[in-house]
């Protein structure tokens, strides 16, 4: 039964090409990733060569300003922005599911505060709280990690308890209450496997996200630091003139790669709704 | 319809005092602004007396209140860096922001809007995966990457467009002036919002395609064309009135980044130098002015749905 439930999902997944292309991407970029410290030819933070060199040879993708190898530095970027969207995507989740089965569960008094509060939270044009709490805790990945995790709660929270709210009214979690099965069994084995497939096609956009904004604020300057590399920060040197104009291998590249994997990311996400939709036969 | 709005005005009220609590503690927690004092030449007395003059002295629940107060009287405060009244600060700032985003709104929808009826009449055609890719495609590109491509072109390769500022130095700066200042800035985040929009458009007149009245007037034997013009568009326009409202808050933010890589002279170039100066009075004027803008477009969003869907009661 659980087996073909699978089976159903894949087949209509695999309706989408684009989709399927894109998740075939997705895993070679997340290889090469977790297996950088194999694949890269240099060190990431020590230099390799000449500066300033364009794309050779020895290095595909030429040298940065102290001579460290642009390859090396991308696929260790690519580690570091995928872990800090990964991480941020799992805690922001985490947050919102918590909330939103307790919110949603108990109702009443409880669930306005809640409510109250993620409202509050969406309303604000949340660069501006990324920002401020950027500047005020020592700039690094974990709390870059930290800060996009607890501003990207709201929409999982909003999602899940409205999900809760339509299940309390089915006949099976009515009579579960009519059998006096405990609250706990209630919410973890009953209502929230039913949850799992629209959360998981929101954590999907959330991932996107978190990697563009971590792009951002480390382009910023207000993210992962230097030395360590990130998508980002890599592309920071280009605001100076010299680097845009003469040295495209340095900005160029990286850029590109934030731009794949958010748009692979966005479109698996896309497919994966579909495909969960029982809607859709 | 009055008691309506009334009611959500008060219902603000609590919201609006919350994100302004949530600004201060967050500001307060790690950094404070006498840190970046501190220096070989400023003696213990000196950061003492500031932080007596600035009121830092105090729990930051009493900083809160004070500050409350003197807000509540209409007074924002004086900037620490340049000790400016933070309104006249936001004041100076606040129209080439206003423009930018205008712009950028109207720009992003007129892109967004047919787009997105157009995919959602051709659904599952060739023409309907095309835009939907380019959709993905521009919600997926960082809006400082798509800036850098846009100078690279249009300053360094071409030299058509200034890539800083609103004016030429040195001139008065008419309008095309500064139109030809806005483009590129006005680009990169039209782009964000119709990345954003065009699939939640499509899929908002996909619904009402499907919906029994237009299959009625369908059976009716009226043509296509008109089924779409006049009964769906109409009924379209309910989750596009939204969507202008869900766009302040993004714009903003983005404003924030692109006004800072083209140097555009608006609240979000202010907002970065107060972030990085911890300028405290300068950080709660743009904050608490950005929380009211986002409320009152919220209500706006109210009210014009109402006066778009008749069946809404109140």
């Amino acid at each position: 039964m659980k087996e073909s439930k699978y089976r159903v999902i894949w087949q209509r997944f695999r309706r989408h090409k684009m989709a399927v292309v894109c998740l075939a991407i997705l895993t070679v970029l997340i290889l090469m990733a977790i297996l950088a410290p194999v694949i890269a030819p240099y060190s990431p933070t020590k230099p390799a060569g000449k500066f300033s060199q364009p794309p050779s040879a020895e290095h595909i993708l030429g040298t940065d300003k102290i001579g460290r190898d642009m390859f090396s530095r991308i696929l260790y970027a690519m580690r570091v922005s995928l872990l800090v969207g990964f991480l941020a995507t799992a805690v922001s989740t985490a947050v919102g599911v918590a909330l939103g089965l307790i919110s949603g569960y108990f109702g009443g008094a409880v669930d306005k505060a809640i409510m109250g509060f993620t409202d509050m939270v969406m309303s604000f044009p949340y660069i501006l709280l990324v920002l401020v709490a950027a500047a005020i805790f020592q700039p690094g990945m974990w709390s870059i990690i930290l800060i996009l995790g607890f501003v990207d709660w709201p929409g999982v929270a909003r999602l899940v308890r409205g999900n809760v709210l339509s299940l309390r009214e089915t006949n099976f979690i009515k009579s579960d209450v009519t059998a006096g099965m405990p609250r706990r069994y209630i919410l973890f084995s009953e209502i929230l496997p039913n949850t799992v497939a629209p959360v998981l096609v929101y954590a999907t956009s959330v991932f996107a996200l978190s990697i563009l904004d971590e792009a951002a604020l480390s382009f910023l300057g207000m993210g992962v630091q230097p030395p360590t590399p990130s998508l980002g920060n890599l592309l920071n040197g280009a605001e100076s003139l010299s680097v845009l104009t003469g040295k495209p291998w340095l900005w160029i590249p990286a850029g590109s790669v934030i731009i794949l994997l958010v748009v692979c990311i966005n479109f698996v996400g896309d497919a994966l709704r579909d495909a969960f939709d029982p809607k859709n036969s | 319809m009055w008691k309506y709005i009334l009611k959500k005005l008060l219902l603000a009220i609590p919201v609006l005092l919350g994100i302004t609590i949530i600004d201060y503690a967050i500001m307060s927690l790690a950094g404070s602004p006498l840190d970046m004092l501190v220096g070989p030449r400023i003696s213990q007395g000196t950061v003492a007396a500031r932080a007596a003059q600035w009121g830092l002295d105090q729990p930051i629940y009493v900083q809160y209140w004070n500050w409350l107060v003197e807000v509540l009287h209409g007074n924002l405060g004086y900037s620490y860096k340049s000790y400016q009244p933070v309104a006249d600060l936001i004041a100076s700032h606040i129209g080439p922001t206003l423009l930018l985003m205008g712009v950028s709104m109207i720009l992003g929808l007129l892109l967004a809007v047919p787009a997105g009826i157009y995919s959602a009449v051709h659904r599952y055609q060739k023409r309907d995966y095309a835009v939907v890719s380019a959709s993905f495609l521009a919600s997926s590109i960082p809006g400082f990457f798509l800036a850098l491509i846009l100078i690279y072109i249009f300053t360094v390769v071409l030299g058509w467009l200034p890539s800083s500022g609103m004016i030429t130095a040195g001139t008065g700066g008419d309008a095309a002036d500064v139109a030809r200042h806005m483009v590129m800035p006005a680009i990169v985040l039209a782009v964000g919002v119709a990345g954003g929009n065009i699939r939640y458009i499509r899929s908002a007149v996909l619904e009402i395609l499907e919906m029994d009245y237009l299959r009625t007037v369908t059976a009716k034997g009226m043509g296509r064309g008109l089924v779409i013009r006049r009964h769906a568009l109409r009924n379209a326009l309910l989750p596009i009135v939204t969507v202008i409202g869900m766009q302040i808050p993004t714009l903003f933010g983005g404003a924030v980044i692109v006004e800072q890589l083209f140097s555009w002279p608006g609240l979000g170039l202010i907002t970065m130098n107060a972030v990085t100066g911890r300028d405290y009075p300068v950080i709660m004027g743009v904050c608490l002015l950005s929380a009211v803008v986002v409320l009152v477009s919220n209500l706006l969003t109210d009210i014009l749905y109402a006066v778009v869907d008749p069946t809404i009661k109140y």
